[in-house]
């Protein structure tokens, strides 16, 4: 597992929604362009896993393209992820403003 | 010898019984099952409880502003206050302060003012630095990052490993060697600025913890004045010492709490659950899980008070609180997996807080000293001799 979420994007559809795991995990949402426009996790009391996140993304017309990673681990892989978008980026995106609200570590992954 | 609660103990326990149920339980029930953190707005209502009963800051010393509670009803407390689902590494989610780093009561004045007083207040935070890649256990000889003088200043260069809140906090408590000759004489502590060029928080260190991780840390020529050495040139290897004796108290009490909380669970669902016509709790198999949950409990909680009268009387207390963290641990390990077998299926879901506390309890066995390390604490004392 890199420090970074590299997978390639993929178009976020209906189709695209239902043929994902009802795994706990983390996700990224990104415009057409690729930027990250938020990032997130299925945790333990979702319906189900990253399937019910994605649809909740599809349905609010949050994003063009998401990328997911299956880990039990979400909670600190989620903290680990916008730690580092904030160290590559300089802030975190924009979707993320509310996590703001908490203090957010910082990391220099080099 | 009794270690039944005075009135006033049993009181404070009754207080904090009450406020881990009726204000955690239900705050709890909404957040996810592996959350270690409240909304600010919940975590400062329940902070603002717990200074009302007088008990924030527990582990502070009273002559900086800490309530004047003896360390056998803090132990008391971290026993009732560590029995929810983020209990044993979040207890009550913070809202009953901490001690912050205990080492830097023993700080000269000018450091107390730049680091004591403002974690106090809660302006700053800091981390412990001590355990590295080359190991952890056995810090003395482990220990390979370097520290240089050069002129009023110390040029660090290493690596730390598993350090907690180093990624968010303002400064750490770094060991490292200065001579390179003198085994644990050869030890200095420092006081690093988490903005001091060259100190980077490299990694998140990811285990079966989720709501929880350690950082890596790297120190390329980071420069620290002479006046951060924290105690005495190559003294440094004492103060580490002594916060991992102390420390094992209220981590053996955690461990308790929980197994306390998972056997009160099990003997609910096993009075209320039935199999083959009959409620679990009539079945031999789960009486006999019971009754051994409970022996692994009362152990425990007999070595635990032991440790924390020891250390209240202000004897050395250095084997039983390897003996009660090595007890509470590994008993406490016990009673959660029996837990889950009593629970079934469920016990292994999300609903419940068993499959957290069973992947926290395990980490529980080897952080603060793995028991294999307590035995060895402990063997050295009954031999009366240095370690090796």
């Amino acid at each position: 597992m890199g420090i970074r979420l590299e997978k390639p994007w993929r178009a976020l559809t209906p189709e695209a929604v239902a043929a994902l795991p009802a795994e706990l995990g983390v996700f990224q949402l990104g415009d057409a362009q690729g930027t990250v426009v938020r990032i997130g996790y299925a945790g333990g009391r979702t319906l189900f896993g990253l399937r019910s996140e994605l649809a909740a993304a599809l349905a609010a017309g949050e994003a063009a393209q998401f990328r997911t990673e299956v880990t039990s681990q979400y909670m600190c892989r989620y903290e680990e992820l916008l730690m580092v978008h904030k160290a590559d980026h300089g802030a975190l995106p924009t979707g993320n403003a509310a996590d703001g609200r908490r203090r957010l570590g910082r990391l220099s992954p080099g | 010898m009794d270690f039944e609660p005075n009135p006033e103990q049993a009181l404070i326990v009754e207080q904090v019984r009450r406020f881990v149920r009726e204000e955690v339980w239900p705050l709890e029930a909404k957040l996810d099952p592996d959350a270690s953190r409240l909304e600010p707005e919940d975590h400062a209502r329940l902070t603002a409880m717990t200074r009302a009963m007088g008990l924030y800051g527990l582990g502070i010393p009273p002559e900086f502003g800490g309530p004047d509670v003896d360390i056998v009803t803090q132990t008391l407390i971290a026993i009732e206050t560590a029995q929810h689902r983020a209990g044993l590494y979040s207890p009550c989610y913070g809202a009953f302060g901490g001690a912050g780093l205990a080492q830097l009561y023993e700080a000269n004045e000018d450091q107390k003012e730049r680091y004591l007083f403002p974690m106090l207040r809660g302006e700053k935070r800091g981390f412990f630095g001590l355990t590295e890649p080359s190991g952890g256990s056995d810090p003395a000889r482990a220990i390979r990052t370097k520290a240089v003088r050069d002129g009023d200043d110390w040029v660090i260069n290493g690596s730390k490993i598993f350090i907690s809140g180093a990624d968010g906090a303002d400064f750490g408590i770094v060991f490292a060697r200065t001579d390179a000759e003198k085994g644990r004489g050869g030890i200095t502590c420092f006081i690093v600025d988490a903005d001091t060029p060259g100190f980077h928080v490299r990694r998140v260190v990811h285990t079966l913890r989720s709501g929880h991780y350690g950082t890596e840390l790297q120190f390329e020529d980071a420069r620290v004045p002479h006046a951060n050495v924290l105690g005495e040139v190559n003294r440094g290897f004492a103060i580490a010492n002594d916060r991992l004796t102390r420390q094992r108290i209220p981590y053996a009490a955690g461990c308790l709490g929980v197994a306390i909380r998972a056997q009160e669970m099990s003997i609910e669902y096993a009075k209320q659950r039935e199999t083959f016509g009959a409620p679990l709790s009539t079945r031999q198999a789960i009486q006999w899980m019971v009754v051994d949950n409970e022996i692994d409990i009362r152990t425990a909680r007999w070595a635990v008070l032991a440790a924390a009268c020891k250390a209240a009387k202000g004897e050395p207390f250095r084997t039983e609180a390897a003996m009660a963290k090595l007890l509470a641990s590994e008993g406490a390990s016990r009673v959660v997996d029996r837990a889950i077998q009593i629970h079934g299926g469920y016990g292994v879901t999300k609903d419940l807080p068993l499959e957290r506390w069973y992947r926290e309890m395990r980490i529980r066995r080897i952080g603060e000293g793995p028991s294999e390390v307590q035995r060895i604490v402990m063997a050295r004392d009954l031999f009366d001799q240095a370690l090796y």
